[in-house]
């Protein structure tokens, strides 16, 4: 491992049962996680990118497993763990998550300071009073105003906006090393989530935090991410520097997701969208899974999965297109005009 | 666009809805006017609890006006009305639900569940037309017949917002009220359908109001939009005039929240944050002005004059 790797995954393989068929919900997908980085996990519902950080913190649903693989982590292999017991020393203390919906993410009978009293009662053995200066002192550091008034407040009498802060701070109270975001603007309005993300940056800067994503919205990727991972039916199938995924990205199905933005689309025309339904995953997928929705894919996609090809040091991709016996394609055009995209407003 | 006053299909004069009674009311729309014109995409925008699905909701007639009026085809629908207009309007004025999830009744077949407004508005529907009439709709939106005997939780969520779209079809409207339909779609699949809905538009000559948050969906589809801040339009105009002139500082800072698809771009990004405290409305009460063609902006004298002063510089 290089040493500045704090998580590595390797050939991971989660299967589910349900109603006695098993759905292969992570297909052999592997990534590196940097220190002080910050990775965003792209990709369509279904695609396993929440099934596939779960698997971080021993969070897949009972009738989930991880079949084959390592999830390495500080000397220890995570996907061979079992009991309870090894997780509560990972989860929470050293892997912490933000959860998307900061409505269902809280108690709403318990005040929200005891929320986060209890996460630092839980892990980091404080009591009573110190318990409650440190909850209060957490509150401030996610920007919440008057925080001795407020822990003692319950989460109805909060915003949407205020009561996500309050979701980060209890993530981040034990101080963990990975923070887990799983869609945390999804439910929340424009102008709350630039600010919630402008927290996440800060927060990772200061406590020295090495943040995953996991969105689907391109927006919010291009503002927070160093790196980007794109998932597609359980699989990872193009990483790399946040620029080089959006100004040459070279997985068709990045292509498509890129094209799909309404920001590139032009008004009265249609809009660019991906033909078809990802595959079912009940089945064993034969060759690039993308490949009966891919308008470039060879004869050779729909025999073998490709490997991944470097594009650069930093940027690989699953796709026969970058074979040097592949014949030569064209990049959707429209994605040239990522790079004239500017803000909206100009001063 | 030149718009007349013919082409007015929907009108909102100073329309108010108020929530709770006495000392407890809430104004959740606060003397809101506007027009929509035939065959247009209508956008109003603003953040949760802004009113702007109360404005929806007003014009579907779900939600009774606490002031003003609301006209259709230079009709007055609001209030009571005749029984054989408010059938017509019920036929006329369609909706399309944000959580296809949520908005389909799960132990309906999906042939209900599309017919189910043919039969409130008339009593003797023959089972044949009503077979046809679903088959239709549901080969429109590109969903099989055969879907018509399949229950809601066979379907995806872009499947089950085209059924919700193709139960809103059947009634041949003229105006569809579409409140974040795509808002609980995947990108993909929002595409699917936001080209749907274009393409709809296009064939039925349909006049849509779409409410949303999402100003960067909302220029893609609509003509003109209308800015809604706690209960209030503050900024009105065609699409291409509030994205490259926005006035009011609450557009502007909604706008400059749009998240870019541009990590250089994005990075350097500054936020503007929005402080009511910024106006001074205490002696000089703000008004509703067209400041330039088809651009409305709330504003008091001073302020008008500064946006005034902008306009000029271009």
């Amino acid at each position: 491992m290089e040493n500045d790797v704090v998580l590595s995954v390797r050939d991971l393989v989660v299967q589910f049962t349900l109603r006695g068929q098993v759905l292969t919900a992570i297909r052999g997908a592997s990534l590196d996680l940097h220190k002080g980085e910050s990775l965003a996990i792209v990709g369509e519902s279904g695609s396993g990118k929440s099934v596939f950080t779960k698997t971080f913190m021993g969070m897949l649903d009972k009738n989930g497993s991880v079949k084959s693989g390592e999830i390495l982590y500080d000397g220890m292999d995570l996907a061979k763990f079992t009991t309870e017991a090894e997780w509560l020393k990972i989860r929470g203390r050293r892997i912490a998550m933000v959860f998307q919906d900061p409505m269902t993410a809280l108690s709403p009978l318990m005040t929200v300071g005891k929320q986060i009293a209890e996460t630092l009662e839980l892990h980091q053995g404080l009591k009573g009073r110190a318990a409650k200066q440190k909850a209060i002192e957490i509150l401030r550091d996610v920007g919440i105003t008057d925080p001795e008034r407020r822990y003692k407040q319950y989460p109805h009498e909060f915003s949407g906006g205020m009561r996500q802060r309050v979701v980060i701070a209890i993530a981040v109270a034990c101080n963990p090393e990975i923070l887990i975001c799983d869609e945390p603007t999804t439910a929340l309005d424009v102008t709350i989530q630039a600010q919630i993300l402008d927290l996440l940056r800060d927060l990772q800067k200061r406590y020295g935090l090495t943040v995953i994503y996991i969105t689907h919205d391109l927006g919010v990727v291009a503002s927070v991410a160093d790196r980007i991972a794109v998932m597609y039916a359980g699989d990872i199938v193009e990483i790399g520097k946040a620029d080089e995924i959006f100004y040459d990205a070279r997985h068709p199905y990045t292509w498509a997701l890129l094209s799909s933005l309404p920001q590139l689309g032009e008004r009265g025309e249609d809009l660019f969208a991906i033909a078809g339904t990802p595959p079912n995953l009940f089945r064993p997928v034969k060759g690039d899974a993308f490949a009966p929705r891919n308008p470039y894919a060879l004869k050779v996609d729909f025999q073998y999965r490709p490997p991944y090809f470097d594009v650069s040091p930093t940027h690989k991709a699953r796709t026969w297109l970058l074979d040097p016996r592949a014949p030569k394609v064209e990049r959707p055009k429209n994605l040239d005009r990522i790079r004239e995209m500017g803000g909206y407003i100009h001063e | 666009m030149s718009n007349t006053a013919s082409d007015v299909l929907l009108s909102a004069r100073d329309i108010s809805v108020t929530f709770g009674k006495g000392k407890r009311a809430f104004r959740a729309v606060k003397n809101v006017s506007f027009d929509i014109y035939r065959g247009e995409t209508f956008g109003v925008v603003g953040e949760s609890g802004s009113g702007k699905t109360t404005i929806g909701r007003a014009i579907m007639r779900i939600q009774p006006l606490s002031g003003g009026e609301i006209c259709y085809g230079g009709q007055r629908i609001s209030g009571s009305i005749p029984p054989e207009l408010d059938r017509e309007m019920t036929r006329k004025i369609q909706m399309i639900f944000q959580d296809p999830m949520a908005s389909l009744n799960e132990r309906a077949k999906v042939e209900y569940i599309v017919a189910e407004g043919l039969y409130n508005i008339s009593r003797y529907v023959s089972r044949e037309y009503v077979k046809e009439a679903v088959s239709r709709a549901l080969s429109d939106v590109g969903l099989l017949p055969e879907f018509a005997s399949r229950f809601p939780h066979e379907f995806s969520g872009g499947q089950r917002q085209r059924i919700g779209i193709a139960r809103a079809l059947i009634m041949q409207p003229e105006f569809i009220v579409a409140d974040e339909p795509i808002s609980a779609l995947d990108v993909s699949i929002r595409a699917q359908v936001l080209n749907l809905l274009q393409r709809l538009q296009r064939e039925r000559k349909l006049t849509y109001l779409f409410i949303s948050h999402d100003l960067s969906v909302m220029r893609f589809i609509c003509d003109r939009i209308a800015v809604v801040h706690l209960g209030e339009i503050v900024e009105l105009a065609d699409t291409d005039t509030l994205y490259n002139h926005p006035l009011h500082p609450y557009t502007r800072a909604l706008l400059s929240a749009i998240p870019v698809p541009n990590p250089q771009v994005e990075k350097e990004k500054k936020l503007l944050v929005y402080d009511p405290s910024v106006h001074d409305y205490a002696k000089d009460a703000p008004v509703f002005t067209e400041i330039e063609p088809g651009h409305f902006v709330l504003g008091n004298q001073k302020e008008l004059d500064g946006y005034r002063e902008r306009l000029a510089k271009g």
